[in-house]
């Protein structure tokens, strides 16, 4: 009593089953590993001030930017020694949650 | 004073009251396409059962020139009345007065029904309708809010709460339907969020309208936040009345009995599930060829569709089921069905109504994705459910039961009272591909033709192990029966199973994975 629409194929334990596939399984993002040389927002919010320059010297740790969110002032640090490759924001920018605030090299 | 005068100074002050906010405020909720609190009461009771409390009650707030302002039922309204005869507590807030926001006096009026419905042992229905808290009252609008959140809690398992969204219900106001049992959702009515659209824009920049953040078809079909989706209040109300005749008042009795019927014939049970097991099938047809009247009463039918909860009756009793959906996602199990499925269970047990559970599952959903978002929790939830439930727990394993998800599945490992299997049913560690592999890689490796030599392991493993025989020589199926038989094993069980009696260790409370 099953109308065959949109039916498609799901791989579990190597056998195949006919069945529909959810759009969330079918929307779901493949997955990527973090790279350090990106910093991006972890939180929503806006820039409140950036501490650096572009082709500036950074080490581990050194605060890089301000993010002001959820009421607070949140310090961004660097995830590693490195030189400060672009910024993507400027003052006064509202990011949403992942947006690539700087890249490291 | 005459008393008739004295009991005409009380209509007059009635009619005054019962008009809400007026006629213009009544015309703006009719061009929102809704009912106003009380048409809504009238709409959901029985005729005439309907006994109002609190009608002149008011508040007291001076700050920001609420003095001068007066504010009728002070925007809820309270009372109880039946639903088919069921006794039922109820408040609606009342957008039309001061957009149904929540002020003290408001929230009082609330935690007395609540506190009546307790103390009744009785159902508790909440029709939301509100802009949120009153600003003007300040911290006691939040005290009221807290107060609620607290009386749903102790509530929680000893009576229903149902909670009815019929226009915005935002920020804090939305714990209160998070923590009752059934939340009721109507398309383009009902809005929930925690943070509005506006919030969002200002802070963010991201725009977004209001039905797609917190609308009845986002909570039914992402969030999972609703149970029942309706397209008009009345489909809503419909709904919650049918709901009402599934449960029983309290948790110290069961659900009332009705007059038993046969389920239709065109429901022909030995020819829903195909018997090539990748093949799928909807389980929903299962369910409707055994139980009474072929009346299953679905709940969250738009969440998590790989797996089927719901209502329907055995001999006149209510009956749980839990069901996997070879239709959608090959029924597998993940975080969000594992999550819906869960609840459900421990609604059933809290409320003495027995479970039966119907499965055919390849196992758990495999991705990045999953595992970072906490299936191992979440499924966890599934098997903790269903070990900690005392009600009768009846199992019928229509096809594959494999690995993990054999287990979660209301397996005899849980304690379930009866386990019975098709003929179909495949009750192994993995599915024959898989097991072959793995069991047979050297000699598939090694063989000159690989290809062929997996194929025949695969079909020696299917031949031995992929059957009910294996579990059933161990006790662990009761009994393989014929598809046909199922209704009859399975109306016996419950039979034999009403006073069923398990005694869990003494404590607190346990610590279920959430």
């Amino acid at each position: 009593m099953i109308k065959k629409d949109k039916l498609g194929f799901l791989n579990i334990n190597t056998t195949l089953y006919h069945t529909r596939i959810s759009c969330k399984f079918e929307n779901r993002k493949p997955y990527q590993p973090a790279d350090p040389r990106i910093i991006l927002s972890f939180i929503p919010g806006t820039v409140l001030d950036i501490l650096v320059k572009a082709g500036q010297d950074v080490n581990k740790d050194e605060e890089l930017m301000i993010l002001d969110a959820m009421k607070m002032q949140n310090k961004l640090r660097c995830s590693m020694d490195g030189r400060v490759k672009s910024i993507a924001v400027k003052k006064g920018d509202k990011v949403s949650k992942g947006t690539v605030l700087l890249e490291l090299e | 004073m005459p008393l008739n005068k004295k009991i005409r100074e009380l209509q007059e002050k009635r009619e005054k009251v019962l008009l809400g906010g007026g006629e213009q405020a009544i015309e703006k909720q009719k061009a929102m396409g809704k009912r106003t609190a009380r048409e809504r009461i009238m709409a959901l009771l029985d005729a005439n059962s309907f006994n109002e409390y609190d009608l002149f009650v008011e508040h007291d707030a001076r700050d920001f020139d609420m003095d001068k302002k007066s504010l009728p039922s002070d925007g809820v309204i309270i009372g109880s009345g039946t639903i088919y005869g069921a006794p039922v507590a109820i408040f609606a807030q009342d957008f039309t007065v001061a957009g149904g926001s929540l002020g003290l006096m408001h929230s009082r009026k609330i935690t007395k029904i609540m506190d009546h419905a307790l103390k009744m042992r009785m159902p508790l229905i909440g029709i939301n309708d509100s802009g949120g808290a009153r600003i003007q009252e300040g911290v006691n609008s939040l005290a009221g809010y807290g107060e609620i959140f607290f009386r749903n809690t102790i509530s929680s398992g000893v009576i229903p709460q149902l909670s009815v969204i019929l226009g915005p219900c935002a920020g804090g106001a939305v714990y209160s339907p998070a923590l009752t049992d059934f939340v009721f959702v109507v398309d383009n009515i009902s809005k929930m969020f925690i943070t509005g659209p506006e919030v969002i824009k200002t802070v963010l920049g991201e725009e977004i309208s209001m039905e797609d953040l917190g609308g009845a078809r986002v909570h039914s079909e992402v969030t999972g936040n609703a149970h029942f989706f309706a397209l008009s209040e009345e489909e809503c109300f419909d709904q919650i009345k049918k709901l009402i005749t599934f449960i029983p008042w309290n948790n110290g009795q069961k659900a009332k009995m009705l007059e038993p019927g046969e389920p239709r014939p065109e429901y022909n049970i030995n020819k829903i599930v195909p018997e090539d097991p990748t093949l799928p099938y909807d389980v929903k047809d299962v369910i409707r060829a055994i139980v009474d009247n072929s009346d299953f009463f679905e709940i969250m039918e738009l969440y998590a569709k790989n797996i089927v909860i719901g209502f329907g009756r055995m001999g006149g009793r209510t009956t749980g089921f839990v069901a996997n959906q070879p239709l959608e996602m090959a029924g597998v199990l993940d975080v969000d069905s594992s999550d819906k499925a869960a609840r459900f269970i421990r609604y059933c047990d809290a409320f003495n109504i027995p479970i039966i559970t119907l499965v055919d599952l390849p196992g758990y959903l495999p991705g990045v994705d999953q595992e970072h978002a906490g299936v191992i929790r979440h499924g966890a939830k599934v098997l903790y459910a269903y070990s900690e439930a005392t009600v009768p727990k009846l199992t019928v394993i229509l096809r594959k039961a494999y690995g993990g998800g054999y287990i979660a599945m209301s397996s005899r490992h849980l304690r379930a009272d009866f386990v019975f299997a098709w003929p179909s049913a495949e009750i192994a560690v993995m599915g024959p591909e898989g097991a072959a592999n793995i069991i047979f890689r050297k000699e598939i490796m090694s063989s000159d033709d690989p290809e062929g030599m997996r194929k025949q392991k695969v079909e020696e493993y299917k031949t031995k192990f992929a059957n009910p025989y294996v579990a059933a020589s161990r006790g662990y199926v009761d009994a393989v029966i014929e598809p046909s038989e199922t209704r009859k094993f399975l109306m016996h069980s419950i039979e034999v199973s009403q006073n069923k009696d398990v005694t869990m260790p003494q404590k607190k409370h346990g610590l279920p994975p959430f």
